[in-house]
């Protein structure tokens, strides 16, 4: 069997000593996450070796020795021989290694005391089969130990499903503690590995550590405040919840408040996956309200609110007008079609009341367009997220008549079909079975069958003059609706996009770990392998896909052909369908 | 080292194979493609050119002229760093894993490991491909809820396509080192 050892490359110029670390149960591998130098008392390194082993929950043991022998140090090979029979062990392993030459050489002894291989140059024993194999893999320490390999694992589970590589990975990042004890420290044991020569902190980031418990507690308190006052019941009153549930900026704000409960929870995060959301929330957030602020800081620049207050007013109007046009062509003859005189006049007229009804409520309100504008746009600054749901619902709320003609089309048309299904098949002497949900051969009498044909004659003459209104209405109607679609998947956008991820994919991408790569280090013929393990970062769109955050995303509620069905039926369209609630 | 020749592809351009034995449990295996040929790239931005001389003459538009040369330029880039890869290697460790490793054009390298716990088998397979019958190497990945099971298949040295001659090379050491760590 081959022997793997996990090699820091801090410890390859330690000083002789003990290797510290841990053997993977299951595999033939063993971890070696520290070593011990001369001078040492063996009681005192047991203690601090159970001591650390509560504290980290990783059982640690003595692997073995490591000699490298400097100038004037040539006795250590016989005590560090005796060493091996202070520790209990099950394989003890003897690394050595000699200055000037890069590989190691490395004895593995038995419990029994028998050598069980050894890896040198010249043997030509005949007994090539169990001869141990050993390999020796560098890795990068700090790396590894915050590194986070995905798909991520959450639940603790036996360490037989891990797989080698991630048991590895887990071990290294559980014996934080073991690597707190500096060169600088006064205590009895000296140790090497990455953080050796000496603990970095930041102050910064240590003060924000401790600024950011009571300004939890403070946040935490507001949200608990706006929930007490948004469960009063005058909002849970019907028609507010109607609106409420139908208006963009509403949703959004919920949207938000839930965000806010999980980032400023006082609950420190415990896995990495809870972690991960609530630094990509609260970036997403600061990023969001950057970009709001920057948006107010152009938009109340140069007078620009009036200016645009003063094209609004003239838009609709214009939009009005040319609706009007519209009318007065449909009731013409459009594009050379002959249309039904009597219907014809009393839709359009019907319709252009409608225009005349929103061309005199726009020039009502038109002088405090710009005092509602300045006050609305203030609300960008609370983000950008709020003023594009917010542009969303003015248009919405501005093209509101082409949506009542819309349904008003669509109703008619659907009437219309419905009727001339039904008459189609007494045409032909067949009956809808309600109870039997199909079509069943019935006799009519006479006068039902002459009144019946009167009417489907009826209506399917007055069929082209209803679809073509329908038909210029939908497509209104679809124009608008693209464009508030485009408006919400910007916000959707915006409220899932991972940065903080991207960002430490960017600039830290060990932490994020698809996985390792391997690379053959030259080594001398007769020793041991040795690999460079190197960490193997996400690829971006895995980035993406796996620390998205759920919103309550707007998405085509049917499929194309479904949609393209609904159409020419007549049902009335609601192409984008919210999410009530968040799905992971 | 070794290197047996010639090799050619499955549309017949020759290709190398390297075989790196560094220890009895550690062999690496590099399948060279030939490079962009200079003809086919003078070939290509020619006719590119002389199409957008045409329309240039046609039309009087100068954007024309140098959005076919932006368009040129920013082909070559995405071909070499996207699409043409120079060397694929496959790095087999007898009880840790394989590694397949993709060298492009541009110097980019693309990698994954693959753990000796989670392969099933090295296999060759056939493969219908339009009118003809291929042969390409790939490795099983165990399924862990059944014992026997394939969960899925890894195809290697997709680019470089090579003949079953050289495939038969690569799998017999492969399965040396596999039946070992049985």
């Amino acid at each position: 069997m081959v022997l793997k050892i996990f090699f820091p490359k801090c410890c390859n110029t330690a000083d002789s000593g003990l290797l510290v670390g841990r053997w993977i149960p299951g595999q033939d591998s063993a971890v070696v996450l520290a070593v011990i130098h001369y001078p040492f008392i063996p009681g005192q390194v047991k203690k601090y070796l159970t001591q650390m082993r509560s504290q980290t929950k990783v059982d640690l043991t003595v692997l073995g020795s490591w000699s490298m022998p400097k100038d004037g140090q040539e006795g250590m090979d016989s005590f560090l021989k005796d060493l091996s029979t202070i520790f209990p062990h099950s394989r003890w392993l003897q690394l050595s290694r000699e200055s000037g030459k890069r590989a190691f050489t490395c004895r593995v002894v038995q419990e029994n005391g028998k050598p069980a291989a050894k890896k040198d140059g010249d043997d030509n024993d005949d007994d090539d089969d169990d001869k141990d194999k050993i390999i020796f893999v560098h890795y990068d320490q700090r790396k590894v130990m915050l590194s986070q390999l995905h798909p991520v694992q959450e639940q603790k589970g036996s360490e037989e499903e891990s797989t080698e590589l991630r048991t590895m990975f887990q071990t290294v990042a559980q014996s934080e503690p073991l690597f707190f004890h500096d060169m600088y420290d006064e205590g009895p044991l000296k140790l090497t590995h990455w953080q050796s020569e000496g603990r970095e902190a930041s102050i910064i980031v240590e003060l924000v550590k401790q600024a950011s418990v009571p300004v939890c507690i403070v946040l935490t308190w507001l949200l608990s405040v706006w929930h007490w006052l948004c469960s009063f019941r005058i909002f849970h009153v019907w028609p507010v919840q109607f609106i409420s549930s139908k208006l963009s900026t509403c949703v959004q704000t919920g949207y938000r408040t839930d965000h806010f409960q999980t980032v400023f929870s006082t609950r420190k995060a415990t896995t990495h996956m809870e972690f991960m959301r609530k630094a990509n929330i609260f970036v997403s957030f600061l990023v969001d309200i950057a970009l709001g602020l920057l948006l107010i800081s152009w938009l109340y620049r140069e007078n620009r609110i009036s200016q645009l207050a003063n094209t609004l007013v003239p838009a609709a109007d214009h939009v009005a007008k040319e609706l009007q046009e519209l009318l007065e062509w449909l009731m013409g003859a459009p594009a050379g079609l002959k249309m039904n005189r009597a219907l014809d006049q009393v839709l359009g007229r019907f319709f252009l009341y409608h225009i005349h009804l929103w061309i005199s409520y726009i020039r009502l309100m038109s002088p405090f367009i710009e005092m509602i504008l300045w006050y609305v746009g203030l609300t960008a600054c609370l983000g950008l997220t709020f003023a594009l749901s917010v542009l969303s619902d003015i248009v919405a709320l501005l093209t509101f008549h082409i949506y009542c003609f819309y349904v008003y089309g669509a109703r008619l048309y659907y009437l219309k079909i419905y009727g001339l299904s039904s008459l189609w098949r007494l045409f032909r002497g067949k009956k809808w079975n309600v109870l039997r949900q199909r079509v069943d051969s019935c006799s009519y009498d006479l006068d039902q069958l002459f009144i019946g044909t009167l009417l489907f004659t009826i209506l399917l003459f007055l069929l082209p003059t209803t679809a073509l209104y329908y038909l210029v209405f939908t497509l209104l109607r679809l124009v608008v609706v693209m464009f508030q679609g485009l408006i919400h998947l910007s916000v959707d956008f915006i409220n899932s996009f991972p940065l903080f991820a991207m960002g430490l994919r960017l600039c830290r991408p060990y932490r994020v770990a698809e996985g390792v790569k391997f690379q053959v280090l030259s080594e001398e013929p007769g020793t041991p392998l040795h690999l460079r393990m190197e960490i193997n970062p996400l690829k971006f769109s895995s980035v993406l896909q796996c620390y998205r955050t759920p919103t309550y995303s707007c998405y085509p509620k049917d499929s194309w052909v479904a949609l393209c069905k609904k159409l020419f039926i007549g049902e009335l369209v609601y192409p984008w369908r919210q999410k009530s609630t968040k799905t992971d | 080292m070794a290197e047996e020749g010639p090799f050619t592809d499955i549309s017949g351009k020759p290709i190398s194979l390297e075989c790196q034995n560094y220890t009895p449990f550690c062999r690496e295996f590099t399948v060279s493609s030939p490079k962009v040929s200079l003809l086919k790239v003078m070939g290509y931005t020619c006719s590119v050119w002389l199409l957008a001389y045409a329309v240039f003459f046609l039309t009087e538009n100068t954007t024309v002229l140098s959005s076919a040369i932006m368009v040129t330029l920013v082909g070559m880039i995405l071909h070499i760093h996207f699409v043409k890869v120079d060397q694929e290697t496959l790095l087999i460790i007898g009880s840790l894993g394989i590694q397949l490793s993709s060298l492009y054009a541009s110097g980019r390298e693309s990698t994954t490991f693959i753990e000796m716990s989670k392969i099933k088998d090295i296999v060759i397979n056939e493969a219908i491909y339009m009118q003809s019958i291929i042969y390409y190497l790939c490795i099983l990945i165990k399924d862990p809820s059944e014992p026997d099971g394939v969960a899925s298949v890894v195809p290697l040295f997709q680019s470089s396509k090579p003949r079953l001659n050289c495939l038969v090379r690569v799998y017999k050491s492969c399965q040396e080192i596999i039946a070992q760590s049985r």
